[in-house]
């Protein structure tokens, strides 16, 4: 866990040329611009390590010797009372060790996040859904344990079961957690004054997180209360408390370490507290290390996933497609417990209003319980689903009154003084809609190429083609405002080298690339000098998830503070040391200048060492200006907003509804990138995952409450045949945050994940070819082959 | 000969010899656990993610082939006399960068990096193959490989610039080739190799013959060729399967013969050995072949075992019926034939006796007065198992039709013959009417099922507009009918 992060671009020869010495030499040769500053385009930290398998995941780490492994038991009911478990089949396997119940926890039997004591480590008197843990076995070898696990004999007495939102609310399952309403004006007297209003519902699918590393936790015992627990989450701190929490121990008894992920999305936000519990409950209990990885099957099974949607709007709007009033009411199939579906369902009503102005609205959250596994954080967070509702209101208007979509979207943007409140009544003051879908349309050739498709529809062939350019409006920032906080601590070492952590976890997006840079760029050094190694809970506490997009705003700065720090120490010293004033020292690449006295930035650092200046701090950064007033709906939750746009272009065989997506255009913000190809990565790398959302990604329960789509053979996500056959992605390299985020840059990792609704969309307008755009096709989501030729029948049946 | 009871077969130019395997150890739990080679990641352990791939190079007939395979699916004891590649080999003794993980690192091909390994190993034995390919290629040999990270756009970008970043023929696989096939041909003893670990037996017969006798031996054993619906038995579903006897190993299984009438295959011929010869001679299989599996599953799997298997969603049997396949089966030294057909009773149920296999497939040359098509309707476009899988073959003579062969997949328990329909098509005229008539036929052939895959109801539509589409590709289309690759 602790090898080198920082590697040399293009450095090939690893063996007899290792990347720093290489370009640290290059370094010593007289450059005015340090190697790896912000704005530039630095490859991730770790892609030498990616590629020759040498990057560790947690799986990978050498297990000591003595090292057991636990295995969960599942439910096998959606809903049933258990009357007994018997485990002596489980007991007596070969190579076990031993089995964990309810009743083996020494602290408390919950892992919810938020305090709301609803989902047990361990079901005890009743399962609520299918796949719920019951038991965990802990054997010799992994295998062993998988093999054991499955010889439980479990009585169950069932009870009935309601697994979607609907069927939910037939049952009078309730809320979660309590539901949320955002309001201005008075949105039914608005729809009863309107020209024209249009009510109908969506169905909106939930997502499988589907990251190609798994779960896994490894927990070392340490001398009295003391468990370290190696995992791949995106919440040491969270996970570290829930460890402390069930073990029934301070939280400075528990250390969390995280290296990198093999991806996370969400899904290890929250999930993993599950697995970092049981490991560390059986490493105490039997004081040998034990590690838990759940097979992919079990992985989908038991852990969260995106919230699917039930939405029921409403749409008020005039002659000219101007909405004057909206209503909506988005139930959401929660789960069995809270986890995160409160802030997730508000999310939803937070982008209900995606970048258009509703001037009388009403918006309702229902976040049902449900008897299935209970739904998480998913890139976006509850966004996606608002903002498809949106584009779905915009999509009525535009085939009602035979016009174009992207038409009606220009008419309801927000705008000036009176068009610039949303439904939560912050102000939208960094409104660059309008410019992205205006360069986008230009270098898209939108207008050109919708008349063409519309040219090519009109012979009636087989083949049906669509188009739609859609844009997002995302907030930024964690809406419970006290995650909104971040920590980092650097160390330089009397060699000039420079250590750095942050309270962020790396699971691909490039944070720790991105935060270095940073560091690079306050300090002037060569960012092979500094190095990021684990998240620890040991570095930095009280950290928040590694989510919401934020990773970069929150530590990026953070990081700075820590080496601002450092730097005015420094600065104080050299003016000291060469007898001048801190104001004429400066910090130029790899060295300081004093008049024309050129000190090397290492013998600034021995000779600081040498003066005892303190060559460590840690920073530390809140975001301002927020706040949020959840009973009131009322507040700046964000404190500024990313936007984008998408054009895509898709073919449809109307005889199976098969489709291909034929080009995607893509203008994306993200302020002054600190990176940019990372961005661009980020972008392209959401946009397909967006895609997928909405295309082939289809979770499928059978009626006893079974997943049936819980590995990727029967849960496709998109290949890269599937991507889009001609795909441009720009950023909008004019736009600067103007807000005071770090180095002016935007956050990246969720906002153009809803960019792939220009698909959805494209594949609706298709769609509704077949009967000459005569209505909305309402498409459900995912718009699986078989929805879209079902839509089609269903619209020529009607015709 | 003297059975041999040890595994033997080299691990990135190592040589190996292991005495004691079970039927059911993996290949990547091997190099994971026990080697500690974890470059090469489990990412579902059903050879659908790719995080696993490696090379697997054998001597078939004297020629050293490396092709991609799925460690976590494929069964340790089938190695014997291979060469297994991992990524940990691919950096070369100096250190040095493969030309294909320099372009992944230029081009930003990574992100969380999980995938990579297996990307990467792909695209390496791609860089081998076909030194230059285009981006279809590309897709086509990472059909078998998922990233959740990047899009892919990065991934495609660097396979087309490793293509100008070093020779295929300056690589250690290629400079090495004499040294290891002469290693390879020094472990083949012609003996047959029976490997155990406690009371689990593998047993790697010495010839088809000597397989037909094992057979005896073992009447009750597993048949695994390619391990790539078994292996799922294994990891999946935790079965035990001993005693198991391996096909994949043998030659005397993987010929092709082309004769005046029919092309033959022995049953171990993989979907990738049968593409050439197939789309050769049926233009239309081509692309229907590159939409099995990925190329991992394609290089392992049989077409034998896709019809031994007895799946109703097999991607090749509705195929095969509508050519008219015959199937031969062999117990001892006793052989019998018949359609494809009718090797398939009833779910889970197919005409082997104890003791009998697979031996080869034969189908007729195409007729110049057929019409054929194969159609695949699935979920994603590739990598995925079929909601629909269709076979059509059409005699037509003056405007007539005079023999129908049209098969179904996913539309019963077994791949079936549309005997209904068929009937409403022969003597008829070729005409639109004529197939719409037939199609309305098919509610009296099927009642499909209602799964994740696809509804009933689905399943029906589609079946029924594939005839139209069948028509509508055999005339002059001002548009397309159909998307292709």
């Amino acid at each position: 866990m602790t090898d080198k992060t920082v590697e040399a671009p293009l450095a090939t020869d690893m063996r007899k040329d290792p990347p720093v010495a290489q370009e640290l030499m290059r370094a010593d040769q007289n450059r005015n611009v340090i190697k790896g500053s912000v704005h530039s385009d630095l490859r991730h930290d770790s892609a030498i390590k990616h590629v020759t398998g040498r990057a560790e995941y947690c799986d990978d780490i050498p297990e000591p010797a003595g090292t057991l492994h636990a295995y969960l038991g599942l439910s096998t009911r959606a809903h049933a009372k258990i009357d007994k478990i018997d485990l002596s089949a489980v007991k007596a396997a070969p190579g076990v060790i031993g089995v964990l119940t309810a009743s083996d926890i020494p602290g408390v039997n919950d892992v919810s996040p938020t305090g709301r004591h609803d989902e047990p480590i361990f079901a005890e008197q009743k399962v609520e859904f299918w796949g719920q843990p019951v038991f965990a076995v802990v054997a010799e070898t992994r295998d062993a344990a998988r093999r054991a696990a499955r010889l439980a004999q479990i009585t169950y007495r069932d009870l009935p079961h309601a697994l979607d939102p609907v069927a939910a609310r037939e049952a009078g399952m309730g809320y979660v957690t309590p539901p949320l309403t955002l309001k201005r004006g008075d949105a039914l007297a608005a729809m009863d004054k309107a020209p024209h209003r249009i009510k109908g519902q969506m169905v909106v699918g939930g997502q499988d997180h589907m990251y190609l590393e798994g779960h896994i936790a490894f927990a070392i015992p340490g001398e009295d209360e003391d468990v370290a627990v190696h995992s791949s989450t995106q919440h040491p701190t969270e996970a570290q408390h829930m460890v402390a929490h069930v073990l029934g121990v301070p939280s400075n008894a528990v250390t969390v370490n995280v290296r990198r992920m093999g991806g996370g999305f969400g899904g290890k936000e929250t999930q993993m507290n599950l697995f970092c519990a049981v490991a560390a409950v059986a490493a105490k209990k039997w004081h040998r290390p034990v590690k838990i990885r759940p097979d992919r099957d079990d992985d989908m099974s038991a852990t969260g996933k995106r919230h699917d949607f039930v939405i029921d709007y409403e749409v008020g709007f005039d002659d000219d497609g101007r909405i004057l009033a909206v209503s909506g009411d988005f139930a959401a199939r929660c789960g069995f417990s809270s986890d995160l579906s409160g802030p997730v369902t508000d999310r939803a009503l937070f982008h209900a209003d995606n970048a258009y102005f509703y001037p009388d609205v009403v918006l309702n959250s229902h976040p049902m319980k449900t008897n299935t596994v209970s739904n998480t954080a998913f890139r976006g967070f509850g966004g996606p689903q608002g903002v498809i509702a949106a584009e779905r209101i915009i999509e009525e208007i535009a085939y009602h009154r035979g016009l174009d979509s992207l038409e009606i979207r220009k008419r309801n943007f927000y705008g000036d003084r009176g068009r610039d409140v949303t439904p939560y009544h912050q102000t939208v003051e960094d409104n660059i809609a309008p410019r992205i879908i205006a360069e986008l349309e230009q270098s898209a050739d939108y207008q050109a190429r919708r008349q063409a498709v519309l040219d090519w529809n009109a012979q009636g062939g087989i083949i049906r083609r669509g188009i739609a350019l859609t844009p997002v409006k995302f907030g930024i920032s964690f809406t419970a405002t006290w995650y909104n906080q971040a920590g980092a601590l650097v160390h330089i070492y009397s060699d000039g080298s420079i250590h750095l952590n942050h309270g962020g976890t790396e699971m691909g997006q490039g944070l720790n690339t991105k935060v270095a840079q940073v560091v690079a760029d306050e300090l002037q050094v060569d960012i092979d000098k500094i190095k990021i190694t684990r998240t620890t809970t040991e570095k930095v506490p009280n950290t928040s998830a590694t989510a919401a997009s934020s990773g970069s705003d929150l530590n990026g700065m953070a990081a700075q503070d820590a080496a601002r720090q450092i730097k005015e120490r420094l600065n104080g010293f050299a003016a000291e040391r060469w007898q001048t004033t801190p104001e004429d020292v400066r910090f130029v690449a790899n060295a300081i200048e004093i008049g024309t006295t050129r000190i090397s930035f290492a013998d600034l650092i021995r000779e600081a060492y040498m003066a005892r200046i303190h060559l460590s701090a840690a920073g530390f950064y809140k975001t301002p200006k927020i706040h949020w007033d959840r009973a009131t709906g009322k507040g700046r939750p964000f404190y500024y907003y990313a936007y984008g746009a998408a054009c895509s272009e898709v073919s449809v065989d109307t005889l199976t509804g098969e489709y291909r997506v034929e080009r995607t255009d893509i203008l994306h913000d993200v302020g002054k990138s600190l990176n940019p190809i990372i961005d661009k990565g980020q972008v392209e790398g959401a946009f397909v995952q967006g895609m997928g959302w909405l295309t082939t990604e289809e979770l499928w329960w059978d009626d006893k409450g079974q997943l049936r789509t819980h590995a990727p053979s029967t849960y496709k996500i998109p290949l890269a045949s599937d991507r889009p056959r001609v795909f441009n992605v720009k950023l909008a390299g004019w736009s600067e945050n103007r807000e005071k985020t770090i180095k002016r840059s935007k956050a990246v990792g969720e906002p153009p994940f809803m960019l792939g609704i220009s698909v959805f969309e494209a594949l609706s307008h298709a769609v509704a070819s077949t009967v000459n755009y005569r209505e909305c096709p309402r498409l459900d989501a995912p718009a699986t082959p078989e929805r879209v030729l079902l839509a089609i029948e269903r619209l020529q049946g009607a015709g | 000969m003297a059975n041999r009871t040890e595994l033997r077969f080299l691990l990135n130019g190592k040589d190996i010899t292991l005495d004691a395997v079970s039927a059911t150890d993996t290949l990547l739990d091997f190099l994971r656990i026990e080697r500690r080679l974890t470059g090469t990641k489990e990412g579902c352990a059903e050879g659908d993610c790719g995080a696993c791939t490696v090379l697997v190079g054998r001597l078939r007939d004297g020629t050293l082939t490396y092709e991609p395979v799925n460690a976590c699916i494929r069964l340790l004891a089938s190695l014997d006399g291979c060469h297994v590649v991992t990524i940990e080999y691919l950096s070369g003794p100096d250190g040095r960068l493969h030309p294909v993980q320099q372009a992944m690192v230029e081009h930003h091909g990574s992100q969380c990096g999980f995938c990579t390994p297996g990307f990467v190993m792909s695209l390496y034995a791609l860089w081998m193959e076909n030194p230059a390919p285009d981006a279809t290629d590309i897709e086509t040999a990472i059909q078998g490989n998922l990233c959740r990270c990047t899009g892919y756009e990065p991934i495609i970008k660097a396979a087309l610039a490793a293509t100008t970043m070093g020779s295929p023929a300056q690589d250690a696989l290629n400079t090495e080739r004499q040294a290891v096939s002469a290693r390879l041909g020094a472990l083949s003893d012609g003996a047959r190799v029976e490997l155990s670990k406690g009371n689990s037996r593998a047993i790697l017969p010495a010839s088809v013959d000597d397989l037909a006798q094992a057979l005896q031996d073992y009447p009750q054993a597993t048949l695994v060729a390619g391990a790539t619906d078994v292996g799922l038995w294994v990891t999946k579903f935790l079965r035990d399967i001993s005693p198991v006897i391996f096909l994949g190993h043998l030659d005397g299984l993987r010929r092709i013969e082309v004769t005046d009438s029919a092309i033959e295959f022995g049953a171990g011929v993989s979907y990738t050995g049968s593409r050439a010869v197939l789309a050769q001679h049926f233009s239309h299989l081509g692309e229907y072949w590159d939409r099995i599996a990925g190329w991992q599953i394609r290089a392992m799997g049989t077409i034998g075992g896709n019809v031994a298997n007895g799946s109703p969603i097999g991607d090749t049997p509705p195929v095969l019926i509508s050519l008219g396949a015959q199937i031969v089966l062999r117990k001892g030294t006793t052989q019998r034939s018949m359609p494809v057909e009718d090797f398939f009773i009833d779910y889970g149920k197919q005409d082997l006796a104890a003791g009998e296999f697979l031996e080869s497939l034969r189908i007729p040359l195409p007729a110049s007065d057929m019409r054929y098509a194969a159609y695949k309707i699935s979920k994603r476009r590739d990598e995925d198992i079929s909601s629909v899988a269709a076979g059509f073959a059409l005699r037509i003579n003056d405007g007539r039709i005079t023999e129908a062969r049209i098969a179904f997949g996913g539309m019963a328990a077994t791949p079936k013959r549309a005997t209904t329909a068929e009937a409403a098509l022969v003597g008829q005229a070729w005409t639109e009417e004529t197939l719409r008539d037939a199609a309305d036929h098919l509610a009296q052939d099927f009642t499909p099922l209602t799964d994740w895959r696809a509804s009933s109801d689905y399943r029906m539509r589609v079946a029924r507009n594939l005839f139209r589409r069948f028509w509508l590709e055999a005339q002059d289309n001002a548009t397309p009918v159909r998307l292709s690759a």
